[in-house]
């Protein structure tokens, strides 16, 4: 640990700051960011849990031989699903990530708790209000809410104050880490961690004022005071908050998936310039995204069109596939470093499996990069977008870049940060071995049977197929297999509630100075020396092969789908 | 590392699998934003936005206008289930000419007969909520907003019955919405 100079005064380590030192990684907790974490990271997991059972729901009733909530019902719990995972789940974890990030690895204590409390408050109101004027019947409106659809006023101002709580929150992280530069906290450069944070908090500051461009007028205009704002100038600005949103997930994901590999296996970025780069990419390029939603829209020029999803789309993008081969490659020379060197695998087979936090990592890795990147992509391919807008194909994407990839690997940070947070160890370990593979196969097969159903002609966001009377025994298959795997997802997340609560409540405890329990590490062989292999730069063998094999999926899929596209009727 | 702050000089240049990956990597997204251009200019299938302002009661006259002009028959649906639309007149628009079909809820109304391999330009909009055109079996999707005369330019290639099916969330008969498109 660095020591302050005693001037400092937000460092916790100057004399009257309440803090404490963690028995297990030997790291300081600021008190007071500790008690905002718990609480951002327990409210996020009940909406988790909400959003969950919602999804249980959809996925029995969009699994046709089922088809079981009536129509109204479908649409309410559908918008219900939609605000609660993508909302109010994620945005709660991530201020407990953003408060971790700018206090523990920086040495630093947390800016203002009046500040927090503020955020944290706004956050759980709108939350609450957002939760209870859906079941109320009032906004059965979609997560989206297209304008001329239009519901209760309450709906858009819960948003608007889960907005601005999350941006008070995003301030308060910024001025943790300004005053713990100011008062030298820490001395050099932020850890990735606290830097991928950081990228995640300046696009959040960028999504959210999109989210109050929109949904202030929206919302005015739902109280009668001004009039309705243009169809198209909504869908605009409304995906600035809506495809942007989902790339501060991207940006907490990776550096989850850094921090998680580092905890685990000593892994560290194989060239921290590159990988800050990345990040950096991220920021200057992901708002272009935006703009895959407009793709079939009318008055939206192909020009623009062309621009902002290729030329720099694909900047973002790029950063995407750095970060998908410096992880591995951080995994890779870490473990060979410990001495499992054997053949161009054999440090994959050596790796901690029965770690739920490893296999939750690995997981998210291979399903945001295999099944959610190669997708996304090529649907946000402005011509192909064509055969894909809003089929089941495009929540076939997300579910595994959200879930696969985000919720998977927030699931995996949890099994590390409940002990270390809450300072109680796990229940029934055993159990927890196996709720990653148990979550991430159910969304797999959940992905596939959208994605194939979305390929036939299937739409999302519809209560039934039967009624147009066009879709074959294939396609009911495909929403058989959606079901099957929305309820092999359902119980994972299950699981994962059920072990998180009940460890908060019957965990051991963990007194101080005590160690939590070891999930599993493998141990550095004889005659392995860290640091090594920091210079040899073609030491990363497998992962280098890895990252080709995903090329080669990616162009397959790329063109295969411009092989459907050709297909189907000349157009302009 | 990950979780401490870096104290040496940390900048170094990529080097050996990395560079070859970053290299491979860029290579591709050059690849992928050059097919876009490509088959803008040598493809078939575009979605060019072509769109012009209109209110939505010009837009149901515009479109009963085209419908009384070129009737040439009668639609009857015998999906049961699909009660919303048991009727649907329809209308067989010149080769070369404008065609018109109007969204709402919940039905695509009139219903087309088309000549394969002749070019038409479909008028589409929505007179109440913004609704999403999807041509079934073929999937291929627009998006339709009141306030906007969407115009695609379309050459069907293949005989048959085609559905239109409603992909955007328009209220509780959404799932229900449906047009016929035939080409002779």
């Amino acid at each position: 640990m660095t020591t302050a100079p005693a001037s400092s005064s937000h460092a916790l380590t100057a004399p009257g700051v309440p803090g404490r030192v963690c028995g297990t990684t030997g790291l300081s907790v600021c008190l007071d960011a500790q008690r905002f974490i718990k609480l951002n990271a327990v409210v996020g997991i009940v909406f988790l849990l909400l959003g969950g059972i919602a999804a249980l729901l959809l996925a029995l009733t969009r699994w046709q031989t089922v088809h079981l909530l009536p129509a109204d019902w479908f649409y309410r719990i559908l918008t219900f699903h939609g605000i609660n995972m993508l909302i109010l789940w994620i945005l709660f974890f991530e201020v407990a990530i953003l408060y971790f990030a700018c206090t523990t690895p920086l040495n630093a204590r947390l800016f203002s708790r009046k500040v927090a409390w503020v955020s944290f408050g706004m956050m759980l109101t709108g939350g609450v209000m957002v939760d209870y004027i859906i079941l109320a019947g009032q906004a059965d409106v979609m997560m989206t809410s297209y304008l001329p659809l239009l519901a209760h006023p309450l709906f858009y101002l819960g948003i608007i104050l889960v907005a601005v709580g999350t941006l008070i929150g995003v301030f308060n992280f910024f001025a943790t880490l300004y005053v713990a530069k100011r008062d030298q906290a820490y001395t050099g450069s932020v850890p990735i961690v606290t830097f991928g944070a950081t990228a995640a908090a300046i696009i959040a500051v960028v999504t959210l004022l999109h989210g109050a461009i929109v949904m202030i007028p929206t919302f005015t205009y739902s109280m009668g005071w001004t009039p309705q704002p243009d169809p198209a100038w909504y869908r605009l600005i409304w995906w600035g908050l809506g495809h942007q949103s989902q790339q501060v997930n991207v940006c907490a994901m990776v550096s989850v998936w850094y921090l998680l590999s580092h905890v685990i296996l000593g892994a560290r970025p194989v060239n921290e310039a590159v990988c800050r780069t990345a990040f950096v990419l991220y920021i200057l390029f992901i708002n272009l995204a935006s703009a895959h939603h407009l793709l079939v829209d009318p008055g939206v020029g192909a020009t623009w069109k062309i621009w902002n999803t290729s030329y720099a789309m694909y900047l973002a993008v790029l950063a995407s596939m750095i970060h998908g081969f410096t992880v591995p490659a951080g995994i890779e020379i870490a473990m060979r470093e410990k001495g499992y060197t054997r053949g161009i695998f054999g440090w994959v087979t050596a790796l901690p499996w029965k770690n739920p936090a490893l296999s939750a990592t690995v997981l998210s890795v291979i399903i945001f990069g295999f099944l959610g990147g190669i997708t996304g992509v090529t649907l946000g391919t402005q011509q192909i977008n064509i055969i894909a807008h809003n089929t089941l194909r495009i929540p076939g994407h997300f579910h595994v870049t959200v879930v696969g990839g985000t919720s998977l690997a927030f699931m995996g940070l949890a099994y590390y940060v409940i002990p270390l947070i809450f300072q109680r160890d796990f229940i029934l370990r055993g159990v927890a071995r196996w709720q990653p593979w148990l979550f991430g196969l159910g969304i797999t097969l959940m992905s596939f049977g959208m994605s194939f159903a979305g390929s036939m002609g299937v739409s999302r966001r519809s209560w039934d197929i039967d009624a147009q009377g066009i879709y074959g025994p294939a396609a009911h298959l495909w929403l058989g297999v959606l079901g099957i795997g929305g309820v092999l997802a359902f119980l994972g997340l299950l699981t994962f509630v059920l072990l998180c609560v009940g460890t908060l409540f019957f965990g051991r405890k963990i007194g101080a100075g005590t160690a939590m329990s070891d999930w599993g590490t493998p141990p550095a062989l004889a005659g392995s020396a860290a640091g090594s292999l920091a210079q040899d730069h073609y030491a990363t063998k497998g992962t280098i092969v890895l990252t080709i094999l995903f090329l080669a999926c990616f162009a397959v899929y790329y063109f295969a789908n411009w092989k459907a596209l050709a297909d189907v009727w000349p157009v302009r | 590392m990950s979780l401490r702050p870096l104290t040496t000089p940390w900048f170094h240049a990529p080097a050996g699998h990395e560079k070859l990956w970053l290299g491979l990597a860029l290579l591709w997204c050059f690849v992928m934003s050059l097919m876009m251009p490509y088959w803008h200019f040598r493809g078939k299938q575009n979605s060019t936005g072509e769109a012009y302002a209109v209110t939505p009661a010009d837009f149901l006259a515009r479109t009963e206008k085209f419908v009384e002009a070129n009737r040439v028959g009668t639609f009857r649906n015998t999906v049961e289930a699909n009660a919303l639309v048991p009727e649907l007149p329809i209308a067989e628009p010149p080769p070369g000419g404008d065609a018109y079909i109007t969204g709402r809820m919940w039905q695509w109304w009139p219903a087309l007969r088309l000549r394969v391999g002749e070019t038409y330009r479909l008028h589409l909009s929505a007179l109440d909520l913004q609704h999403g055109f999807s041509l079934q079996p073929l999937n291929m999707n627009f998006q339709v907003l009141p306030g906007y005369d969407h115009v695609l330019t379309i050459t069907p290639t293949s005989k048959g019955e085609f559905t239109i099916v409603c992909n955007e969330f328009c209220g509780i008969g959404h799932h229900a919405m449906t047009g016929k498109i035939f080409v002779e």
